[in-house]
């Protein structure tokens, strides 16, 4: 910016001398150095946080076309647009206004797939970028906020999704309403209260819409959007992690400029992603609300389920049972003012597991840094083997986050398996406590095998299947030592060791601590220690001299 | 007159009076009630019904009985008419592969001949409802209001594109596609396997007529959108996000960050 006024700088072209007007202005180049000069580490995992913002971005030019089209109302309206088997039937103008996209105007319905498969794909690579936020370890610090703002982009992902999964105000998503409003119902005292309030009367009304469009289009949207903003702030402030690797460490990054080769990239990343999205719009049907009807409160279909998102909420609900041990878990409750009924049944699956996801989500940056007591920042990733118990803590946390997904296509599951419906409930039922102590367990012990595994390749090197005699008649199995790059790798990591609890300024272990030092053994105590330089040596040092002087024999020999 | 006033107080004459009233009533309704008017004339000559029930006889009787009287192993099938016979042997789950939640369909083991001498055997042993007449089952109907009372009454077990769903232990609702209109009126005549009985009371010929024009209108309209999944909904849409989005994006991803070391 401060050139300019120095040097008086007299372009030649046109173009120069527009570029330079604007830059004198604007002050472009110097943005531009800052960003472009901006250094990323490349991976393909790094990459689904870009699919999700390039996802959002489809989102929005494909929404803005829908909504020329698309009619919020709930008033009654006749079908005659193309489709015969719904000519004449009665439906909401929202129902109608969507069919008419689907099939009276030039390229809705895909512009409506476009949207919707954009969505999924939204929401999955959302959740794919943050298991790889979790099991590399980098929500430490110093990026523990923009961890949760992470969860909240989530949350805001799920709640566009759903609110927009119920505008066409087709059966299959009228259902989901209903449930929904189940759910709200189930709240104690204030649940009916709640819904009089966003049905505007008794369900489905005919406000919800509307309501709902409002929410979808330009509240949550905007949610996102200024979360993504903030989101994308902090990555520049903290700039990128990297996985570990010879000259990278916590106060470097290793990596590629923005400019001119990443924003090439990514740029170009874009057009891959519209592309990928475009080919499924155009080669595979979603949400075919002309096969699932108007609305009516009265038919539900066989298959109904949310979309892949919510799938686990009504999995939640599909395993719940009714009664316990013989005890119903609907309580009437006699009041002096009536009988107030408490549905447990709903309300503890509806509640309950995403209560404790979220719960876990969010505070987990904490409850590591509680334990470790490591306030320094990280910037190199971990290999997920190196951090076995937080590892097996994330695959516990999915593999329940799965079978509460699969019992949401428990029919499906029964159908197309040949299973008893209820067998698949009842095993579903036993996995979701089994599973993640399972899934725990496993996960922690092949960790730990693949970190002795990595231990006694960079100590001994890899063993290369050829089985040399010794000239006093031994036998050795001739191992190949790794080069130094890849040794970096094996030895190169932290391993924390338990940490007794430490007395306080009084001389005195306060439970809290004792508490965390628990903890911190359960985390590290069965920890694998990386090979030190010292063993490295005597292993190199020992045992070797013998077989690499036979070898010179025998090329001698040849 | 006079022997009928003495008898009125007979220990007996209430019972006798209920059955006079039961008979009556059970008379007249089933003179008056209008279900399962939709029979075929088709005829069923004294040949067809000896010659089905050899055929019964050799291959239905073990399960359900000489004289289909019934027996633990199958029902009786007196009354249950042809149009519950040319279902099941048509279709083929009968005779039934093997006992389970319900029966399986397979390739049909009677030809057209057999399956109607079966079917004027079982008819003949007394009335149910018969094979439909063709107007019902030829075509023609009005596809929107099928599909309004197909929503209403079928969606709940077919899924609301046919596409078949789960019921409790192991049984099921079939996919409809490709099934023959004449079966599908039947099955809702009949309430085959798991399946209430959908009598013309309950929906009319007509309105059957419609159902079975809504199904074969989805049939031959395809998946507007594209390859339509399975017409399994969310599931299978989520299913393939997973494995085929995120697998392409993935494929990508590495393909543009593996030319740098």
């Amino acid at each position: 910016m401060s050139t300019a006024a120095e040097t008086p700088y007299k372009p030649v072209t046109t173009t120069g001398r527009i570029t330079d007007f604007v830059d004198q202005r604007v002050g472009g180049s110097g943005i531009l150095r800052e960003f472009g000069r901006k250094v990323f580490p490349d991976h393909w995992s790094f990459m689904f946080g870009e699919v999700a913002l390039y996802s959002f971005v489809i989102l929005l030019l494909s929404g803005t076309f829908l909504t020329f089209f698309y009619d919020p109302s709930m008033a009654e309206s006749v079908y005659n647009g193309s489709y015969v088997p719904l000519k004449g039937v009665d439906m909401s103008v929202a129902m109608n206004s969507t069919l008419n996209i689907s099939f009276d105007i030039r390229g809705g319905l895909f512009m409506r797939q476009v949207h919707h498969w954009s969505a999924l794909l939204f929401t999955a690579s959302i959740a794919v970028h943050m298991l790889r936020v979790f099991f590399t370890g980098a929500f430490r610090k110093p990026r523990e906020l923009n961890w949760v703002v992470g969860g909240v982009l989530l949350i805001l992902s799920l709640a566009d999704g759903f609110t927009g999964y119920s505008l066409p105000d087709d059966l299959l998503s009228g259902n989901g309403l209903r449930i929904i409003q189940g759910v709200i119902t189930s709240i104690p005292v204030i649940g009916t209260y709640i819904s009089f309030f966003l049905f505007g009367g008794e369900f489905p009304g005919t406000a919800i819409i509307g309501r709902l469009y409002v929410l979808h289009i330009l509240l949550v949207p905007a949610m996102i959007l200024l979360m993504i903003a903030i989101h994308l702030f902090m990555v520049v402030v903290h700039k990128h992690t990297q996985y570990p690797g010879p000259g990278r460490n916590d106060r470097n990054v290793v990596g590629y400029p923005l400019g001119p080769v990443y924003a090439a990239k990514a740029g170009g990343f874009f057009f891959i992603i519209f592309g990928v999205i475009a080919a499924m719009a155009a080669l595979f049907t979603i949400n075919p609300i002309w096969n699932y009807g108007p609305y009516d409160p009265s038919p539900i279909s066989a298959g109904t389920q949310p979309d892949w998102y919510i799938g686990w909420v009504d999995g939640a609900l599909r395993l719940m049972p009714g009664w316990l041990l013989g005890l119903p878990l609907e309580w009437n409750i006699p009041l002096p003012w009536g009988v107030n009924t408490l549905s447990l049944n709903v309300l503890i699956p509806a509640l309950v597991p995403a209560g404790i996801v979220f719960t876990v989500l969010f505070a987990y940056p904490w409850i590591e840094r509680w334990v470790t007591k490591d306030d320094r920042e990280h910037h190199v990733l971990d290999r997920p083997r190196n951090a076995p118990t937080r590892t097996a803590i994330g695959m516990a946390g999915f593999t329940f986050y799965c079978v509460l997904w699969a019992a949401a296509s428990s029919d499906l599951i029964a159908t197309h398996f040949h299973v008893s419906l209820n067998d698949v409930i009842y095993w579903l039922r036993a996995l979701i406590f089994i599973g993640p102590i399972v899934a725990f367990v496993v996960t922690k012990r092949i960790a730990l095998a693949l970190q002795r595994k990595d231990r006694e390749i960079a100590l001994h090197g890899r063993e290369t299947g050829r089985i040399v005699r010794l000239p006093h008649g031994e036998y050795q199995e001739v191992h190949a030592q790794v080069d130094d790059y890849k040794r970096f790798k094996l030895v190169g990591y932290e391993s924390p060791v338990p940490s007794a609890g430490v007395p306080n300024r009084n001389g005195i272990v306060t439970k809290a601590e004792k508490r965390r030092a628990l903890l911190s053994r359960f985390f590290f105590e069965d920890r694998v220690a990386p090979a030190t330089p010292g063993e490295l040596h005597a292993a190199h040092d020992h045992g070797h001299e013998q077989i690499e002087e036979s070898e010179k024999a025998k090329e001698v020999a040849h | 007159m006079k022997a009928l006033s003495q008898k009125r107080r007979h220990p007996l004459a209430a019972v006798a009076l209920l059955l006079l009233g039961l008979m009556l009533t059970g008379g007249l309704y089933a003179v008056v009630t209008t279900a399962n008017q939709a029979k075929a004339d088709t005829t069923y000559s004294a040949n067809d019904a000896q010659e089905g029930g050899k055929l019964f006889i050799a291959n239905c009787a073990t399960c359900h009985g000489m004289g289909a009287s019934g027996s633990p192993d199958g029902p009786s099938l007196v009354g249950v008419g042809a149009a519950a016979v040319d279902f099941q042997v048509g279709t083929g789950r009968m005779p039934m592969q093997l006992q389970g939640p319900q029966a399986q369909q397979k390739p049909r083991q009677f030809n057209d001949e057999q399956t109607h001498q079966l079917a004027a055997y079982v008819a003949s042993l007394g009335a149910g409802p018969a094979i439909p007449e063709a107007q019902y089952t030829e075509g023609g109907g009005n596809a929107a209001n099928g599909g309004v009372l197909f929503r209403v009454n079928c969606a709940m077990c077919h899924n609301a594109a046919a596409a078949g769903g789960a019921l409790t232990r192991g049984k099921f609702a079939p996919a409809l596609a490709g099934v023959s209109n004449q079966h599908i009126y039947e099955a809702m005549v009949t309430g085959p396997q798991n399946m209430p009985v959908f009598n013309d009371a309950n929906i009319t010929p007509n309105n059957k007529r419609d159902i079975i024009a809504f199904l074969d209108t989805i049939d031959a309209n395809g998946s507007p959108g594209g390859a339509a999944l399975g017409s399994l909904g969310p599931v299978s849409e989520g299913l393939f996000i997973w494995i085929a989005g995120l697998g392409v994006v993935i494929a990508f991803t590495v393909w543009l960050t593996s030319r740098t070391s």
